[in-house]
């Protein structure tokens, strides 16, 4: 579903991706841990086609198209969604009518006619009820003045609604109590299918106990510098990032002696 | 992907729907003004003697009155005696049927979504139509009628009901007031007239549609809305104008009188012809707009969508003399390009335990210029007064201008007077959140807009929020910052 090959990014002049390689099949949930500043959001953001991020090298494939190459919301309509580690707040803008559009566009783009009101209503009860999502909440603006956690539900909400083929969960458990976190999971664990993927960033062993991923990869500093099973990401629970970092370091002071 | 400057480029460039031109034949006034030119639309209108009277004072007070020099922006030179004072559909002046107006009429109206035709207007909505300087055909009247209500041309009025016209013409807006309502008293074609009689609560929206075509005009239309005791009307106006290089002008004068527990909820919407992307062209909106409050309990609201225009200057106000009296004031301002608008409003705070809101949404993109200017002043009997003033600004690109010029002049210490401000821009973040929604970047900018100025837009009448809305985006478009 997704190849990246040595995809290297900066921002303002600074490269923050160092050539970053990943494979995601369908039906696969990747975890992305890392120390703070290693550049998680970095790759979510270039996957999702922020601006001022500027790919220098390497190449993405979404579905067997170079992803790169189109516009955000084309990507989104192809079915990646970002859940945001920061969701922004909209005013005036109502939860719902936010999705009805949202929704819209990705059926034009996909030749569907538009949803039935009726449907789209009986769908966003369902959804709300999956992810125990406050109606209240759904009419209220988009965000604003949400809690923190409120707006990390509203994130998964959202990712119900849409049903997007690949998911990044960019640090959605972080601002979640304990039951949230736990509603969450049931809900992305029922959203899981062999058609979908994800890629959930987290600095929390504690949210993989939940999702359970299929591999775990540690990013530093804009690279990947390990990849595992769920083990690792106990041994990083256990030990922190220090042996890491270390190793990293040593395996570049050993490439740069080789050149 | 376009980038910033380019989308905020693309907005310059998006044609103005209404810009066409209707070819009819008009009996159109020389260019030019003096005492003979009030005269004969005078004449023209067949009208009593104390309203020419009227006229020429207008008239006087025209001469001795100087352009303002107050606003945030150099006045243009404008000349006078350039412009033509009146311009009226040929053939009929007063159309009985639809089978007498010009097809060419009907079709102009039918191209610009108001049709002329009961059967086919919105639902509810009764319409007044003036073309230049005219008014062409009101619907829904016998059915008003039988409730008493009066709804109908202002030279009908002046005809049908003077002892109405006599005793409030210029009772709210006296023809001295500046010299744009003077310059309109002396020369106004025609307008509405709306009397609701006691206790009656209107059915239906009244509207009137504005239409300037004929090239060279001025519009001076003057509308006069009486609510008697305990009644309630809401009236909305719309306006539209041709595509031209030269600038005309638009100087029309609004006068409410709200009695004892009467409501007035005056709505518009107006698009006029903004100019080009180099500011060449369009229509100069000076208007005078004023309501008030005479009994206790009445209520006055504004409320006015200005997305037209090159420039414009009006501040529709509320002079609250009932105890208990209401003034409110929603407004969503839009320039772009090279707009310029000077708006706001003032409550004249007088009775006891009067209130007063306002609310001000300004949006600026392009090289657009938008002003807020605001008064609320509270009278020395004025106990327990209370006003609450939001006033926002919205930037779209880097290249345009808001200010605010709040005024308060207090003279009761019981008066409790709020004042919030807020200036914000659309955020690249707020964008790129919907784009990854697959929302794109227009339609972005569409929700952010009209989600900022709901406030406003939720005071207008049903049928007519759904029009703003599709107007507001439209104006933008393509206007992502
Ligand atoms: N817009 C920007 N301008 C300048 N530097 C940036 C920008 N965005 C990110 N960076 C820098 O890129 C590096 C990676 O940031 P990123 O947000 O990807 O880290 P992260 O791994 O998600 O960290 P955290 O765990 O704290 O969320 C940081 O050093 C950050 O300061
Ligand atoms: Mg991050």
């Amino acid at each position: 579903m997704l190849i990246i090959k040595n995809l290297h990014a900066e921002v303002e002049e600074k490269e923050i991706l160092k050539g970053i390689d990943l494979s995601v099949n369908a039906g696969e949930v990747h975890a992305i841990m890392g120390p703070n500043g290693s550049g998680k959001s970095s790759l979510a953001s270039v996957l999702a086609g922020r601006k001022n991020f500027h790919v220098t090298r390497g190449e993405v494939i979404f579905k067997g198209k170079n992803l790169l190459d189109s516009a955000p919301e084309d990507r989104a309509r192809e079915g990646l969604f970002l859940a945001f580690q920061y969701p922004m707040e909209i005013p005036g803008v109502s939860n719902i009518n936010f999705l009805k559009t949202a929704i819209a566009e990705i059926r034009a783009h996909r030749n569907l006619p538009p949803l039935e009101a009726k449907e789209f209503l009986r769908m966003s009860r369902e959804k709300q009820k999956l992810v125990e999502f406050d109606a209240q909440l759904v009419n209220r603006s988009l965000n604003e003045g949400f809690s923190g956690g409120e707006k990390k539900r509203n994130e998964i909400f959202q990712l119900a609604m849409l049903e997007p083929e690949l998911a990044i969960l960019d640090e959605t458990d972080s601002g979640l109590d304990i039951d949230a976190l736990r509603i969450v999971s049931k809900g992305v664990n029922k959203l899981r299918s062999d058609k979908n993927a994800f890629i959930i960033i987290t600095h929390y062993q504690r949210l993989l106990e939940y999702i359970v991923p299929d591999y775990v990869h540690v990013l530093y500093d804009g690279r990947i510098v390990k990849s595992g099973t769920k083990e690792l990401a106990m041994e990083l629970e256990e030990k922190g990032y220090d042996w890491l970092k270390e190793e990293a370091r040593g395996k570049e002071t050993r490439e740069r002696a080789t050149i | 992907m376009p980038n910033d400057n380019e989308i905020i480029d693309n907005i310059a460039n998006k044609e103005y729907e209404f810009g066409f031109v209707t070819d009819i034949e008009m009996d159109t006034a020389p260019v030019g003004l003096d005492e003979s030119t009030i005269r004969y639309i005078s004449e023209k209108k067949n009208e009593p003697e104390w309203l020419l009277n009227w006229r020429l004072k207008g008239f006087q007070a025209f001469q001795r009155e100087k352009l303002p020099e107050w606003q945030n922006f150099p006045m243009p030179s404008i000349d006078f005696q350039k412009i033509s004072y009146y311009a009226a559909p040929k053939s009929k002046k007063k159309y009985d049927s639809l089978d007498q107006v010009d097809p060419e009429l009907l079709a102009t109206f039918e191209k610009l979504g108001i049709p002329l035709s009961e059967q086919k207007t919105l639902a509810g909505v009764a319409v007044d139509v003036v073309f230049d300087s005219i008014s062409v055909k009101t619907t829904y009247k016998e059915k008003l009628a039988e409730l008493g209500i009066i709804f109908c041309s202002f030279g009908e009025a002046v005809q049908e009901h003077p002892e109405l016209v006599q005793k409030y013409l210029g009772s709210v807006v006296p023809y001295s007031d500046n010299i744009f309502a003077a310059l309109n008293a002396a020369v106004f074609s025609d307008g509405s007239f709306v009397y609701i009689p006691k206790g009656v609560r209107c059915p239906m929206e009244l509207s009137t549609y504005f239409r300037i075509n004929t090239e060279n005009t001025g519009q001076f239309e003057r509308t006069l809305i009486i609510a008697d005791e305990g009644s309630y009307v809401s009236y909305l106006e719309g306006c539209t104008a041709p595509m031209r290089d030269e600038n005309q002008l638009h100087a029309a004068v609004v006068e409410l009188i709200a009695l004892g527990n009467a409501e007035i909820k005056y709505s518009t919407v107006q698009n006029w012809y903004p100019g080009d992307k180099e500011g060449k062209g369009g229509i100069y909106n000076f208007v005078t707009k004023r309501g008030i409050c005479k009994g206790d309990h009445g209520k006055i609201s504004w409320t006015q969508v200005e997305t037209g225009s090159s420039i414009t200057w009006k501040y529709p106000s509320v002079i609250l003399q009932g105890d208990h009296s209401t003034g409110e004031f929603y407004s969503v301002a839009v320039t772009r390009n090279r707009q310029i608008a000077d708006t706001g409003t003032k409550m004249h705070h007088i009775g006891r335990n009067t209130r007063s809101r306002i609310i001000s949404k300004g949006i600026s993109a392009g090289h657009g210029n938008n002003s807020y200017r605001g008064l609320v002043q509270i009278g020395p009997k004025a106990d327990e007064a209370r006003n609450f003033t939001q006033c926002d600004s919205l930037l779209i690109g880097d290249q345009c201008g808001a200010h605010t010029f709040p005024y308060i002049e207090s003279k009761n210490n019981s008066a409790t007077v709020e004042h919030e401000a807020t200036t914000s821009k659309i955020g690249e973040d707020q964008i790129f959140y919907l784009n990854q929604r697959g929302i794109d970047s227009e339609k972005a900018v569409a929700l952010i807009i009209n989600g900022y100025a709901r406030e406003v837009l939720n005071q207008l009448p049903m049928e007519f929020a759904v029009e703003a809305q599709k107007l507001l985006s439209i104006t933008l478009e393509g206007s992502v910052g």
